[in-house]
């Protein structure tokens, strides 16, 4: 897919002058179709910023009329009490919740889906890989309420045992410590959350590492390497990047996130040490519980809460895309 | 590519007018197997008037149980579409005060501030409130081997602020000397969402166990500990899951699985929660809502034998004055049958308790001051 | 892949011992027989015995084909190993997650059931159906669609085709940015729009909110079906001396239009399973409107959602159910997105 991207994008070599010329002549837009039609496709563009720009200008200022009256500290109170005179709110929870449930799920999913992509692009037996690969794509697909259900009513009764083993084992760090309760806890969501993203971290690894240069892994195999050594040589800092920005992407589905949290999770407000007790919160799993109560002001926080959200994704994205584009010039380099 | 857009979109168009021909709201085949006491009362006694359209309501979903019951004859009768969202009695309230509800469902009176948001919506006039269900809040609990557990506010009071950690504990035991208590850690579910249940929960808790409860009360959940679940429902389905556990919902919810604790208000037996016990503790209620307003001041300090005295009201809200004019007939309508001989005897049946026989009849004149 | 079966053809005698084919199926085997046995010794869970299988049969494979076959040769056995587990394990979750909702969702779902509306049916009885809600989802998307897709390729088409400057940017970085929308976030921006001009919840306030987070995704991958499409093209047809509109419309759009269309879909997809904007702005509905202009209606995602949260037995059938028919239709678009994709693959030319 890049490497026909790149080669289109380099400049045709022969009628250099008159496509100049020509390109002038159809950007110049002269001729009324073409007039109505940059009408058409560009006032389309505008349409969208004006959306963009209007949705950010007025989260920004519901979000702003929260925060003057806000008693407690934005960013470290540990209550979200906005029905209350005077109200006090913080995201400290909230943001503990989410970075630490993105975490968990990223550290669980990204190395599972790596090797789900290796697999399917190195190791699998062909026939067993096509339709695989397909049942991945689907499974991508699937609506996170559908997760919500499957972790409410299956994975957290199935929960107990493994919170049993690692509080026999590693109870001792403090983080792995059970008091037995239900398992609906930040490292139950973390699990489910990795469980959601895991498709789509290895479709896009699966890409990545189709498009390595064969001429790479053959050479590499021509030195008398084994399969692994390919793979460690060739395959993976080719996709290294790709992997990178496969799993940002992931990260910004598990940070934003809503049903499939609050289906699972038992909130509260409180930052636990341990993993493994019912707790804590997230930014999409706090504003879906509570916005349905919330009165004008309270809802006026829940967005002052959402707007952190959006820039964390947004960030996120950026960071994402970033890479994507240093990964266009690498194999660019090498195509 | 215009056209093979346009293709689709009359595919999809024509697909959507294919399919809307052939759906059905009738589901008195697929319901008849159903359990619902509202079987028992006959439908002749609904006066419709021209209650037309569709009913919009959200809030407490304590009483989602009876709302069904009467949506189901009241519907049957009248045909208007009552579309009733068990949001939770904060979700109730606020919606209403936005003005996207013909009327809402709150098992806590409107505050001040809500009534002062309501006369927004109400032009004219203000939200008010009407009793129409009365219940015991149980206290279910999900313990194997022991079946018949008592409890007392303090102790109550201890087990939900997390001072009491395990079923063994001295203080449990002295209330049941009989029973096996296990040494397990004791799980003790609430409300995650802003609920009546909780707000009455937590005000028989203050009224009865001050020292041990030290907050202020309200809708939101104060105590610090303990796992939360959404709605009745949810807390419901959590202490059924999980053993050792306790939480606190309306008598209905107590079902296969699920036990309810009588509680030892100092009268010569411990009372469980029913119908009955309800009904009795409520009869001490006491009118205290000023003008049309009709919110009750419950006692839940009552000793009297048989009377279980943590106990909640949910009120009807709507505008004294000023509802919407497409919805005022039928919300009438509904009220009135709700509130009638017929619509209070659907309660029992339910695990409900009717409104003392004094203040629905209060009731009924204001719904018919209604406008 | 053509690695294996150059391996397969390198000269036996530059290799050193090696172990036969077989070798890593007996070891699997022996691993489990020991976890087995281990297991049914101290009353493990069969959770655990999967565990202890797992960690013998890497640490035999090591052993072994350290001792046989070298170092390298070992390290590459446990990465095969490796991946081969990790694939199991994931499979694991994935499959009980397509076979719960499947044999629970198959037991209450008939003809009845996607015929009929939940009408006079309480949550805690049997009965009902979801034919309000498909109706609901078919509308609410099908607008959303309407909006969102024509937007989402005509701004694609301005930044591929004529987008250079200013302007061009500030929408593709608000295109970035719209992608991080949190879907709750756009249903409380349409909320606040409704209760400005005091309108109540109905289906279209629901598309709407569906079309803000469906637009940037159309953008996305539409501009990336466009890039794919040849330079020559285009420059073939200038060349000719053919409008530039009408190349955009006659070239550039047929030769990508099957990448489009599966951008579409899969963006239809997604906003399928939307939740939490349908729960402020739809409101819900246990009866069937056919109008998404008036009136609150229901939806897939929040009738799985409600029947969910009333949790009692009946309910959760239901909830299964309507998450079958949910992921049904979401599959059905994906495949038909797919092969309308390699029925109208764009071809590059070489």
């Amino acid at each position: 897919m890049d490497t026909s991207t790149q080669i289109t994008d380099a400049p045709p070599p022969v009628p250099q002058p008159n496509l100049a010329e020509l390109k002038r002549n159809a950007r110049g837009a002269t001729r009324p179709g073409d007039r109505i039609f940059l009408g058409l496709s560009r006032g389309s563009g505008i349409f969208l910023l004006v959306i963009m720009a209007a949705i950010a200008v007025f989260l920004t200022y519901r979000a702003s009329l929260a925060l003057s009256k806000n008693h407690g500290n934005f960013l470290t109170t540990f209550e979200w009490n906005t029905n209350v005179t005077p109200p006090s709110f913080g995201i400290a929870v909230l943001a503990f919740g989410t970075v630490v449930s993105s975490i968990i799920a990223m550290v669980l999913a990204v190395p599972v889906a790596v090797a789900i992509a290796l697999f399917l692009t190195h190791y699998a037996p062909r026939r067993l890989a096509g339709p695989i690969a397909y049942v991945v794509d689907l499974l991508a697909a699937v609506p996170s309420i559908v997760y919500g259900l499957w972790g409410a009513l299956i994975l957290v009764p199935h929960m107990t045992g493994l919170f049993g083993w690692l509080n026999d084992f590693f109870g001792w760090t403090g983080i792995f410590s059970w008091d037995q309760g239900a398992p609906r806890s930040l490292l139950t969501v973390g699990i489910l959350l990795a469980i959601m993203i895991l498709p789509i971290i290895t479709n896009v690894s699966r890409e990545v590492f189709r498009q390595v240069p064969q001429m790479h892994e053959e050479a590499a195999l021509a030195l008398g390497a084994t399969r692994w050594e390919v793979i460690r040589m060739s395959v993976l800092p080719f996709g290294r990047s790709g992997v990178i920005s496969a799993s940002m992407l992931g990260l910004g589905r598990a940070l934003g996130e809503t049903m499939a949290v609050a289906t699972v999770l038992s909130p509260d407000f409180l930052i636990h040490g341990s993993l493994l007790n019912p707790g804590g919160g997230t930014f999409a799993q706090n504003i879906a519980s509570k916005f349905s109560e919330a009165t004008e002001f309270g809802r006026d926080a829940l967005i002052a809460s959402g707007l952190v959200l959006f820039v964390i994704t947004l960030v996120v994205n950026g960071a994402a895309r970033m890479i994507i584009a240093r990964r266009k010039e690498y194999s660019g380099a090498n195509a | 590519m215009n056209r093979r857009a346009l293709a689709l979109g009359a595919l999809a168009a024509s697909g959507a007018l294919v399919l809307t021909a052939c759906g059905s709201d009738d589901t008195s085949s697929g319901s008849s197997g159903g359990s619902s006491a509202s079987a028992t009362t006959g439908a002749s006694s609904i006066k419709c008037d021209n209650a037309k359209g569709q009913l919009l309501s959200d809030g407490s979903s304590a009483q989602k149980n009876a709302i069904d019951a009467w949506v189901a004859q009241f519907s049957k009768a009248c045909g208007v579409q009552i579309n009733y969202k068990a949001g939770g009695s904060g979700a109730g309230v606020t919606s209403f005060t936005q003005g996207q509800l013909a009327f809402a469902g709150s098992d806590s009176a409107l505050k001040p501030e809500e009534v002062t948001a309501s006369k927004k919506v109400c032009s004219g006039g203000q939200g008010i409130d009407l009793p129409m269900v009365g219940g015991p809040i149980a206290v279910g609990y999900n313990l194997s081997g022991v079946s018949n557990l008592v409890l007392d506010a303090p102790t109550l009071a201890k087990i939900f602020n997390s001072k009491i950690q395990y079923w063994d504990d001295a203080a449990i035991k002295k209330l049941n000397p009989s029973a096996k208590l296990p040494h397990l850690k004791i799980q003790a579910f609430h409300r995650s969402d802003e609920s009546g249940t909780t707000d009455n929960f937590t005000k028989y808790l203050i009224a009865t166990a001050k020292s041990d409860w030290p907050y202020s009360g309200g809708k939101a959940w104060q105590a610090k500990g303990g796992q939360a679940a959404a709605q009745s429902s949810g807390v419901a389905a959590q202490v059924k899951q999980t053993n050792g556990s306790i939480g606190y919902f309306e008598l209905s919810y107590v079902a296969d699985g699920v036990n309810a604790v009588s509680i030892n208000t100092g009268a010569s037996a411990p009372v469980a929660p029913s119908s009955d016990s309800a009904s009795k503790a409520i009869a001490d209620a006491k009118v205290v809502g000023t003008g049309k307003d009709l919110s009750l001041q419950l006692n839940y300090n009552t000793k009297a034998d048989g009377a279980y005295p943590i106990t909640l009201v949910t009120y009807e809200i709507v505008c004294d004055k000023g509802n919407k004019s497409d919805t005022l007939p039928a919300t009438k309508a509904f009220l009135r049958y709700i509130a009638s001989e017929d619509g209070q005897n659907v309660l029992s049946g339910l695990k409900y308790a009717p409104i003392p026989a004094d203040i629905i009849a209060k009731v009924r004149t204001t719904i018919e001051g209604l406008n | 892949m053509s690695n294996a079966v150059i391996a397969e053809k390198r000269p036996s005698t530059l290799r050193g011992a090696s172990l036969p084919k077989w070798s890593p199926w007996a070891i699997a085997a022996g691993s489990v027989a020991v976890a087995v046995a281990v297991g049914a010794g101290t009353g493990l869970t069969k959770v655990q015995w999967g565990l202890i299988s797992g960690l013998l049969f890497l640490a035999a494979t090591y052993g072994i084909a350290a001792k046989v076959e070298g170092r390298r040769q070992a390290k590459d056995r446990i990465a095969t190993g490796l991946v081969w587990v990790a694939f199991l394990v994931a499979l694991v979750p994935l499959i009980s997650l397509v076979w719960v909702t499947v044999v629970r969702g198959i037991k209450v779902l008939d003809v009845y059931f996607l015929t009929h509306s939940m009408g006079l049916v309480a949550d805690s009885q049997p009965g009902g159906g979801i034919y309000h809600a498909i109706i609901g989802s078919l509308e609410q998307v099908g607008l959303a669609t309407l909006i969102a897709a024509p937007i989402g390729v005509l701004t694609a088409i301005y930044l591929v085709e004529y987008g250079r400057g200013r302007l061009a940017q500030a929408v593709t970085f608000f295109v970035d940015v719209m992608t991080g929308v949190p879907s709750i976030v756009a249903g409380l921006f349409i909320l606040s729009l409704m209760l400005i001009f005091d309108m109540q919840p109905f289906g279209f306030a629901g598309s709407m909110a569906l079309a803000i987070l469906m637009m940037p995704v159309v953008v996305r991958s539409t501009e990336e079906m466009l890039k794919l499409v040849p330079n020559e093209l285009r420059e073939a047809s200038l060349a000719l001396g053919v409008p530039k509109w009408r190349t955009i419309l006659k070239v550039v759009l047929p030769t990508s239009i099957g990448g489009i269309t599966t951008g579409i879909m899969l963006a239809v997809a997604r906003i399928a399973g939307e939740t939490a904007p349908v729960l402020l702005l739809v409101f819900g509905n246990r009866f069937i409107n056919n109008n998404p202009f008036e009136g609150p209606q229901q939806s897939l995602p929040l009738y799985v959602y409600q029947q969910y949260a009333a949790g009692n037995e009946y309910a959760y059938d239901r909830a299964w159910a309507a998450s079958l028919a949910l992921i049904a239709f979401v599959m059905i678009l994906n495949l038909v997105a797919r092969a309308i994709a390699r029925w109208k693959a764009p071809k590059t030319g070489r």
